[in-house]
């Protein structure tokens, strides 16, 4: 049957009033065969792969989106975890910095913007190339401008890694001082349960159960979701719940379409299509305007936690009927830095930072692109992240942290990133660390699997 | 050798104010270009015109890239919102 003129024009709508694209294909690419003992010939290597495959991607990525119409907003590479690159080479900081140097010159050489996979596996123990790397992470962010890191500092199964953390909150602490306004902290996210296939930056890797190549795709569309939204506004939320889920099965078949149609086109194998609908910092392009379409006065008043967790749950409905390999993140982001209805609502005093917190035990992927006062102490950044990811562990889920502590800045200041990272009105933190505890050190275990209420 | 396709069909989208001639540039354009007209239909929705037009492609003599940029010409010209995509992205999303 022939498409009808409502379908196609739902379709063109889609990408041309509600900010429809695919937000990033992410190609991971295996360097375990490039390692050495010497480290020039394992960058001469790495360089060399990432370059090819690099060009083909933003090659691929433009002719596929010339074919579907439809926007491919950002083509990204993920990489094995560089802690594992480290492993043969002699332990010190020049090393890993050299390392991340390699992937940023070839991440410009391929023309791609963001490079992910400078990180480290560390929920249950550190080796001492995974120390390394935490310790070069100021460094080799401030020193670079693509790399991204991620840091998994606990699991379901390991439980939390309380040295990892308190080591991981130092070095944010020292990049946020070596960047203007801390803006290199933006490339660093620490979580529980990292997934191996998350084609968003800043997490992203190239997981060790994964192919040599992988091509993953995240789509998007919060605009449009909001659209739907709107467009009922006196249904029940069980129906609301049906007209979001339809919407999210129609983007997500498209990603689906996409991603399968560029791992062709490039040869490679097809990964997943994440279908977490990511905010941008365009009017109307909100997932705090969604909670507010549904009916909830301000983002972060009473009803915000369940409204997204609604949200939420329609979005993987919908997503997983339509594809079979929905997988990464596959949540709803709530950056707040990202997301206009965020910040209107931080600086409302809507909602704060516990309250953000709440917020996340319902959704992915944490407390994400917040700023806080370049005053905070370690122990308090190391307590947050302790606290965020407990959710992800207790609850058998993807958690995660991308705190931007600001110098010189105090709560209720406004500081702007600019392009994609949007702007962060600086939030309140109990000024009482929580030294005692942190400093305590050890790794908390993994929770009991029954008895689960 | 890999068998020639049948068809390619890709959907043209028109948006906008209707006005003599649509129909007439986009076929004009189509033939120089020997790219076959297969289905035309059109209406107004949420008050914007739509016209939706099937070409196929398979023995056409540019390819999508060049006849996204004369249609993006003629859009300019007509003050239209013209775009082209590939048929299997509405079957994607809109069939099961």
């Amino acid at each position: 049957m022939r498409i009808s003129v409502e379908e196609v024009f739902e379709t063109v709508k889609m990408t041309l009033d509600h900010h429809f694209d695919i937000r990033t294909v992410t190609l991971g690419i295996n360097l375990k065969d490039c390692m050495d003992r010497n480290i020039k010939n394992l960058t001469r290597r790495i360089e060399k792969r990432i370059i090819e495959k690099g060009a083909l991607l933003n090659k691929f990525a433009d002719e596929t989106e010339n074919r579907y119409g439809i926007p491919i907003t950002n083509r990204r590479i993920s990489v094995t975890p560089a802690s594992l690159l480290l492993e043969p080479l002699p332990k010190t900081k020049a090393s890993a910095v050299t390392l991340a140097k390699s992937l940023d010159r070839a991440a410009k050489k391929a023309k791609i913007d963001f490079i992910g996979g400078f990180g480290a596996l560390v929920q249950k123990g550190m080796t001492s190339s995974d120390k390394l790397l935490i310790e070069s992470i100021p460094q080799a962010l401030s020193k670079t401008q693509r790399v991204c890191s991620f840091l998994n500092l606990a699991s379901t199964k390991a439980g939390i890694n309380m040295d990892a953390v308190v080591k991981s909150s130092r070095t944010i602490k020292e990049l946020s001082r070596l960047t203007l306004n801390g803006i290199g902290c933006a490339k660093v996210a620490v979580f529980a349960n990292v997934p191996e296939d998350n084609p968003f930056m800043a997490g992203a890797h190239h997981g060790v159960g994964e192919p040599d190549f992988s091509l993953n795709i995240g789509i998007s569309g919060p605009g449009v979701v909001r659209n739907v939204v709107l467009q009922n506004p006196d249904c029940d939320l069980t129906q609301l719940s049906e007209v979001i889920k339809r919407t999210v099965f129609k983007i997500t078949r498209a990603g689906e379409l996409i991603g399968r149609q560029m791992a062709e086109l490039m040869d490679v194998d097809f990964g997943i299509v994440d279908i977490s609908l990511a905010s941008t910092t365009s009017a109307g392009d909100s997932i705090a305007e969604i909670i507010e379409a549904m009916g909830v006065a301000q983002m972060g008043l009473p009803g915000s936690t369940a409204a997204l967790a609604m949200l939420m749950d329609a979005v993987k409905k919908g997503g997983a009927m339509a594809s079979g390999s929905v997988g990464g993140l596959s949540g709803t982001f709530i950056p707040v830095s990202e997301d206009a209805g965020m910040i209107r609502a931080v600086q409302d005093g809507t909602l704060n930072l516990e309250k953000l917190e709440a917020l996340t035990s319902v959704c992915s992927v944490g407390l994400d692109m917040f700023a806080v006062p370049g005053s905070t102490p370690p122990e308090a950044l190391s307590a947050i992240i302790a606290d965020e990811l407990s959710i992800g562990v207790i609850n058998n889920k993807t958690t995660s942290v991308r705190v931007i502590p600001v110098p010189r800045k105090k709560p209720g200041d406004i500081v702007h990133f600019g392009g994609l990272l949007g702007s962060a009105p600086i939030m309140e933190v109990n000024k009482t660390p929580s030294t005692k505890f942190v400093n305590r050190k050890g790794r908390i275990p993994p929770p009991i699997q029954s008895l689960r209420n | 050798m890999p068998k020639k396709k049948n068809s390619q069909i890709c959907i043209v989208t028109v948006t906008g104010v209707d006005k003599v001639g649509i129909i007439a540039k986009l076929a004009n354009a189509m033939s120089k270009d020997n790219i076959n007209i297969v289905d035309v239909n059109q209406k107004i929705m949420e008050d914007y015109f739509v016209m939706t037009m099937a070409l196929d492609m398979v023995d056409a003599n540019c390819s999508m890239t060049k006849l996204k940029k004369q249609l993006d010409t003629i859009g300019r010209q007509m003050a239209l919102k013209i775009t082209v995509q590939d048929e299997t992205i509405f079957k994607a999303m809109h069939r099961i």
